[in-house]
């Protein structure tokens, strides 16, 4: 397949929480509103240097007083404010982007798939019905205390041991979870706002990773290497981003004399 | 407001375009003209009958209405904000005590009838006789 020649950056973004919409033709589409909120290159990985390429995404503010001075360098370099999230996303050689760079919703077009990755809920300890989705035992003939357990974990003497992997209770949730080949709705570029078909892993305000999807028919007239938002916005803020993160590591000092 | 409350409101008034819902609500006899695709060719449908429920709020609020077609009892829902209805007319407001008029649904003739709805909310107050109530 030509996308590992192609290969493009995904976006970092925030779940905002679910709503529908309606199309023209009476239905109504369940949606997940992403926000990109100040999505922006913040470190390339190359092939010399990393032995890979990929863009590290940054989104979210961060306080640069809660910032580390390693982080607030690392920051600094790229000139952007400090960000609450980091992502490396891999892409093929052409298609690096330059550190400071933002990010714009439109980088997805309506119509498009795209893999959703995030963090799952967390359920806890759950029991074999509510993890594996086993049947549990009867209600009634003779099954006492046992109603919800998940049975015989395996045979007899022989081979006398529980197999490796045998599903049983355990924690369920908060692990990573790729949800694949959902529709792009609508895009707000102004807004940085992506509304996405479906449900999406994780709860409201979590980040979430999104990807053109790997399965399915790509579409062709996708914006290669990315959507930047306005070329000459970037160029205006360097100078006002220089700034605070010049500041930051002169404040950190300030702070270490006061301690 | 929230961003999400925020895009519901946004989406509610792009769906609606110019159109209006009327103030109705459980008891209220409707009609409701609903688009109807039939191949390539579109026509309006009338439905009317008793709404017995409003369900949902906001963007989400879906409504019932139910009439005896042929004997039948019929039921349809739609989302109050579907595109799909271009119009929708109170022919009458009932007067109910309940907000969820399922009962209906065990009932039929003359037990099933819903007394109209001559003042309160939503209908201007006429003074009554021989009182000097005043409230516009």
């Amino acid at each position: 397949m030509s996308q590992a020649e192609k290969l493009r950056t995904g976006l970092l973004a925030k779940k905002m929480g679910m709503t529908r919409v309606f199309s023209e033709d009476g239905n109504h589409v369940p949606v997940t509103v992403l926000s990109l909120d100040g999505l922006q290159v913040v470190a390339q990985r190359t092939v010399e240097r990393d032995g890979y390429s990929a863009v590290q995404l940054g989104a979210g503010a961060a306080k640069a007083k809660r910032t580390t001075k390693a982080m607030r360098g690392h920051f600094a370099k790229a000139s952007v404010e400090p960000k609450r999230k980091l992502v490396e996303f891999r892409v093929s050689e052409d298609a690096l982007l330059e550190p400071g760079a933002a990010l714009s919703a439109e980088h997805f077009t309506p119509g498009q798939c795209v893999d959703v990755a995030g963090t799952s809920i967390g359920k806890g300890f759950a029991g074999a019905m509510k993890r594996w989705n086993f049947g549990g035992l009867r209600a009634t003939h003779g099954v006492s205390i046992s109603h919800r357990s998940h049975g015989s974990t395996g045979q007899c003497q022989d081979p006398g041991k529980v197999f490796k992997g045998k599903k049983m209770a355990g924690h369920l949730g908060s692990e990573r979870v790729t949800v694949q080949g959902l529709e792009i709705v609508r895009v707000d570029e102004e807004r940085g706002l992506v509304w996405v078909k479906g449900a999406i892993p994780g709860a409201a305000g979590g980040w979430v990773e999104v990807r053109d999807a790997v399965k399915g028919v790509k579409a062709d007239d996708l914006p290669y290497p990315a959507k930047l938002i306005e070329a000459a916005a970037p160029e205006a803020e360097a100078p006002a981003d220089e700034a605070p993160a010049a500041e930051a590591p002169a404040e950190a000092q300030d702070e270490g004399a006061k301690e | 407001m929230n961003l999400i409350q925020q895009l519901e409101q946004e989406e509610a008034a792009r769906v609606l375009g110019d159109k209006e819902i009327p103030d109705f609500s459980a008891g209220d006899t409707l009609t409701v003209h609903v688009w109807i695709r039939e191949g390539n060719r579109q026509r309006i449908q009338r439905f009317e009958g008793v709404c017995i429920a409003r369900s949902g709020g906001g963007l989400n609020e879906n409504f019932t209405v139910r009439k005896i077609s042929f004997g039948e009892g019929v039921e349809r829902v739609w989302p109050v904000h579907s595109p799909l209805i271009d119009k929708i007319e109170v022919k009458r407001k009932g007067k109910v005590r309940r907000a969820k008029l399922y009962y209906l649904r065990d009932r039929r003739g003359k037990s099933a009838r819903i007394a109209e709805r001559t003042t309160g909310r939503g209908i201007e107050a006429r003074p009554a006789k021989g009182k000097k109530k005043t409230d516009a």
